[in-house]
């Protein structure tokens, strides 16, 4: 295996969040009934012709700006021929010879910690096709015509991933950077995030790319990694036992795991691509792009580095912490609220508040716990009201109730114990129930000190303020 | 006699009340219904509608109301889509299509008050210049039954030359609207590229498609134009540029208008007898001031290779969409997909859109795209180039608008080349996207012939003048078919 390098470029399908497709007045929502969101112009009638969507035109700008690429002032629509019964016209409204975006770049991290560059070869805006539905239908195909001129963007990489791994990295960042722009929901179920990847292997070292498979419209990053490295496995295997790998389009199945061959190169349609008469070239002056660029939030790989910077975060967790912006919108809410202890909202984020929505299957935007909820938990460690492990047992408690912090401490008598002569008073109660340890730790058995550590806690139900016992412990035990 | 009229009488007689709208469509009917076994002008005829319209017309017009064309009767070739009439485009692919919605020149018309007799017969999908493509059967020159109305507006050319309706939509791809109204001895307009919507309107090749106007006279042209003119949001290639009144400049003097003698149309060619016809409309000209010339087009011979390419080019992907899954003719009981495809579509078209469908697919396909597409691009806008140039130095351009008068049905079915031949004066305004009428201008050997006028962009309203001048001093356009008159 080790004498292969794997080669791996992504098309990315995105599409586009408007409220109306790419040509049509239809609306482009997700899950109405069979062809009742599909208009005459997204049938393809006789006679109909297609209107440019600004707003699609504005969301393909942002992506080319948020990757450093160049925004064309001159695009062309082109028509890319070939029948399906999805696809009313016989031909679909695509973008070839000059795309909206050429020329940009994603940074992925690697496993190491390293950062790589992917350049991005172009990105397109063309509209989707319908949808084929064998389902309770017996022999018959049933099309469903919704998402017919649903606008997508399709984003080409280089063909620079050396493996699924990184593909993957690349995929969740294209993901994370299309929600930032809110161009996207990035629903990979719905199939609204979905990408094509082209695979091929070459011995290590030689400059030639090897012959590639196209996996087709695989639909969850875990799937792509599978499916390449299926794939990768696959082509090594062939090669290795004396075949070819030949140029085709594959489906990847995600139940038994493996590739299979749809149309080999031979097959493959003749797309004779040519100019749409039906639609002018796209002209974009400099203004219009500025007034795009103007707009433009904050990116997740400029927003981690803020977070490092204002709030001494690592850059580890500054990269968690951005991977979406509800999530970064959140944790600022959070540290905002916390202004002393950044860290500490860090690690409650990532932390338990993570886990639980992990648990509950949950989204950081559902509401369930809102920024002020964890941070008046916060502030309550941070002014020592609360140790960090009542912390735990409160947060549960608001977890499950929806109370806040202070009403379940005040319920549960939670509140730390930092009156010092409360603190000593228990001390004094435990040396004295204790003598033996209490020899023992003076004729030198140190270890004792958590025993009597343990024992005020339990005498104050766990709400000693420990700095102050662990400083008041070191005073008094040496009598 | 009211089918005598034009349609400016018309409507001035309607608005006076002195006509009424149902008086007139029940007349234009019963000609309509007596025509059609010998000139089959009609697809469809349309008469329960268009009397309850006429009644309504009738209505608003004795309440004062009513807009431009109020009761005024028309036709429309079958290729603009009427929302609860059959569209058939000619064609048995849709022979049973019924469209849910009005294309929006006839929305325009229809607003503009005018009243729908009927849908016009036409070369399938628009690609033909004798109207022998139809599968409804060809239509009938009313000047000689014997003969070919020119096409693909050989059914709109016929119905307005037999006066079977003042007037009636025609497209214009390659010269449809002008060689059948030449060979018909009407007033044909095809405007500006993006000058009328394309909306609506049955595409064959999508950047040289036009609709427009064909009338008695060029003043009827122009009222119905205005009407039909003007930037269509639905629309990308249509022009957002106001729409003058077509008839306000009618009458202009054309003392000092500089003319064109296009040298490349009065070459070999060009039947004498005609060029007689063309010469003496020039001298016409002369007479009420204008100034000729002779302007070369060197690239104009280029013409007819180009739009054979580019045109069918466009149509192999403009059709694709008639593939029996959603509309238009099925095969029955297909096997499977490939099957359904195959043979709805074999079945549906007929033998010159298969021709074009093949040679447009060919010439886009990978390896022969930039040889033929690509490179027929190129010369199309030297063509236009040759125009713009011309345009720099004379205000309006003339010449014939075909080689011959009308031919006999049947005489060149079996070479397309010749057939395509027809149309070699009237293709390069369509490459260029120019505004061309023609214009009756006297007879030749018994049966009409056109002149051509084709001017820069959006100057529509110049050959309105020039060609409505010139219908002040002839009466070319005024001669009925002996059966007709």
């Amino acid at each position: 295996m080790s004498a292969w390098e794997t080669v791996i470029g992504l098309e990315i399908h995105a599409q586009l969040a408007t409220r109306s497709k790419i040509f049509s007045g239809a609306a482009t929502a997700y899950g109405a009934a069979p062809n009742t969101q599909a208009c005459l112009v997204d049938l393809g009638y006789p006679g109909v012709l297609p209107v440019l969507n600004a707003e699609a035109v504005r969301m393909a700008v942002r992506f080319g700006l948020a990757i450093g690429a160049r925004i064309a002032h001159h695009s062309v629509f082109a028509r890319k021929n070939y029948f399906y019964p999805d696809l009313p016209k016989g031909y679909q409204i695509s973008q070839y010879e000059l795309p909206i975006v050429a020329g940009g770049a994603i940074d992925i991290v690697l496993e190491d910690g390293s950062a790589k560059r992917i350049g991005v070869t172009r990105a397109h805006l063309e509209e989707d096709a319908g949808k084929s539905l064998h389902e309770g239908l017996g022999a018959l195909t049933g099309i469903d015509l919704n998402r017919a001129g649903t606008p997508l963007i399709e984003i080409v990489s280089e063909p620079q991933m050396r493996s699924a791994k990184e593909a993957v990295a690349y995929m969740k960042k294209v993901h994370t950077l299309v929600r930032y722009l809110e161009i996207c929901d990035g629903n990979m179920q719905e199939g609204s995030f979905r990408c094509d990847a082209n695979v091929s292997v070459r011995p290590v070292g030689a400059e030639k790319f090897g012959t590639r498979a196209e996996i087709k419209n695989i639909n969850s990053f875990r799937y792509v990694e599978k499916a390449i490295q299926y794939e990768v496995a696959r082509q090594i295997e062939l090669i290795e036992s004396g075949g070819k790998v030949v140029q085709e389009t594959r489906l990847y199945d995600p139940d038994k795991g493996e590739t299979r061959s749809m149309r080999s190169k031979e097959e493959a349609n003749d797309y004779r691509y040519f100019p749409d008469p039906d639609l002018l070239p796209l002209e974009l002056d400099e203004a219009y792009i500025e007034s795009v660029r103007a707009a433009l939030p904050e990116l997740p790989d400029a927003k981690a580095e803020r977070f490092v910077a204002q709030y001494g975060l690592s850059a580890y967790d500054a990269g968690v912490l951005t991977a979406s912006r509800d999530l970064a919108d959140y944790y600022e809410a959070v540290a905002r609220a916390v202004p002393t202890q950044p860290k500490l909202a860090a690690n409650w984020v990532m932390g338990e508040l993570a886990a639980a929505l992990n648990q509950d299957g949950l989204e950081i935007g559902s509401g369930k716990l809102p920024a002020e909820r964890l941070a008046g938990l916060l502030v309550r460690i941070a002014d020592q009201t609360i140790s960090g492990k009542i912390a735990k047992e409160v947060f549960e408690a608001m977890w499950a109730s929806g109370h806040s912090a202070d009403a379940i401490i005040e319920a549960k008598g939670l509140k730390q114990i930092t009156d010092t002569g409360a603190i000593e008073r228990a001390i004094e109660e435990v040396m004295a129930k204790n003598p033996a340890q209490l020899a023992d730790y003076r004729a030198g058995k140190d270890k004792l000190f958590g025993f009597f550590v343990g024992q005020v806690m339990k005498a104050t139900q766990g709400k000693a303020n420990p700095a102050q016992l662990n400083e008041l412990l070191k005073k008094k035990l040496p009598g | 006699m009211i089918h005598r009229q034009t349609l400016t009488q018309l409507a001035a007689d309607l608005r006076a009340r002195k006509v009424g709208s149902v008086e007139l469509v029940r007349a234009y009917l019963a000609r309509i219904e007596a025509s059609q076994p010998a000139l089959n002008a009609f697809v469809s005829i349309t008469a329960e509608q268009a009397l309850a319209e006429a009644e309504a017309a009738d209505r608003a017009l004795a309440a004062g109301r009513g807009g431009a064309l109020a009761g005024v009767p028309i036709g429309h070739k079958d290729l603009f889509c009427t929302a609860g009439v059959r569209t058939t485009c000619g064609s048995r692919m849709l022979e049973n299509f019924i469209s849910p919605y009005d294309a929006t020149v006839v929305a325009r018309l229809k607003a503009a008050g005018a009243v729908m007799l009927g849908k016009l017969n036409m070369d399938e999908f628009a690609m033909g210049s004798s109207n022998e493509t139809s599968h409804f059967g060809p239509v009938r020159n009313p000047w000689n039954s014997t003969l070919v109305p020119g096409g693909s507006s050989g059914g709109s050319a016929a119905a307005v030359a037999a006066r079977l309706v003042p007037a009636a939509t025609a497209t214009d791809t390659g010269g449809s609207i002008r060689q059948p109204a030449a060979f018909c001895g009407v007033t044909g307009i095809k405007p500006t590229y993006g000058r009328v919507s394309r909306y609506g309107m049955i595409a064959f090749a999508s950047s040289l498609d036009q609709g427009g106007v064909i009338a008695a006279s060029a003043e009827d042209a122009a009222r119905m134009l205005r009407e039909m003119a003007g930037f269509d949001p639905r629309d990308s290639t249509s022009v957002d540029v106001p729409v003058p009144d077509y008839l306000a400049g009618l009458d202009a003097p054309l003392a000092g208008l500089k003319i064109g003698l296009l040298k490349e149309f009065f070459d070999q060619g060009l039947d004498p007898a005609y060029e007689r016809c063309v010469r003496e409309a020039l001298a016409v000209f002369t007479r009420l001031g204008a100034n000729l010339r002779e302007v070369s087009l060197p690239n104009i011979p280029l013409s007819v290779p180009v739009y054979y390419v580019v045109a069918p080019a466009e149509c192999s992907s403009n059709l694709a969409r008639y593939d029996g899954v959603r509309f238009g003719h099925r095969c029955l009981e297909a096997r499977d997909l490939e099957d359904l495809y195959k043979r709805s579509r074999s079945e549906g078209f007929g033998a010159e859109v298969k021709r074009r469908i093949m040679t447009g697919t060919y010439v886009l396909s990978a390896g022969y795209y930039d040889a033929y597409y690509l490179k027929a691009q190129r010369v199309r806008r030297l063509i236009a180039g040759d125009f713009e140039r011309a345009f720099g130095e004379v205000d309006l351009l003339m010449g014939p608008t075909t080689p011959t008068v009308a031919f006999a049905l049947g005489a060149k079915t079996a070479d397309p080349i010749t057939m395509y031949l027809n149309d070699i004066y009237t293709i390069s305004a369509n490459l260029a996207g120019l505004p061309a009428m023609s214009v009756p201008c006297g007879f030749a050997a018994g049966l009409p012939a056109g002149l051509q006028i084709i001017g820069p962009h959006f100057a529509e309203q110049r050959l309105l003048n020039a060609a409505h001048r010139l219908q002040l001093e002839t009466d070319w356009h005024l001669r009925i078919p002996g059966e007709y008159a």
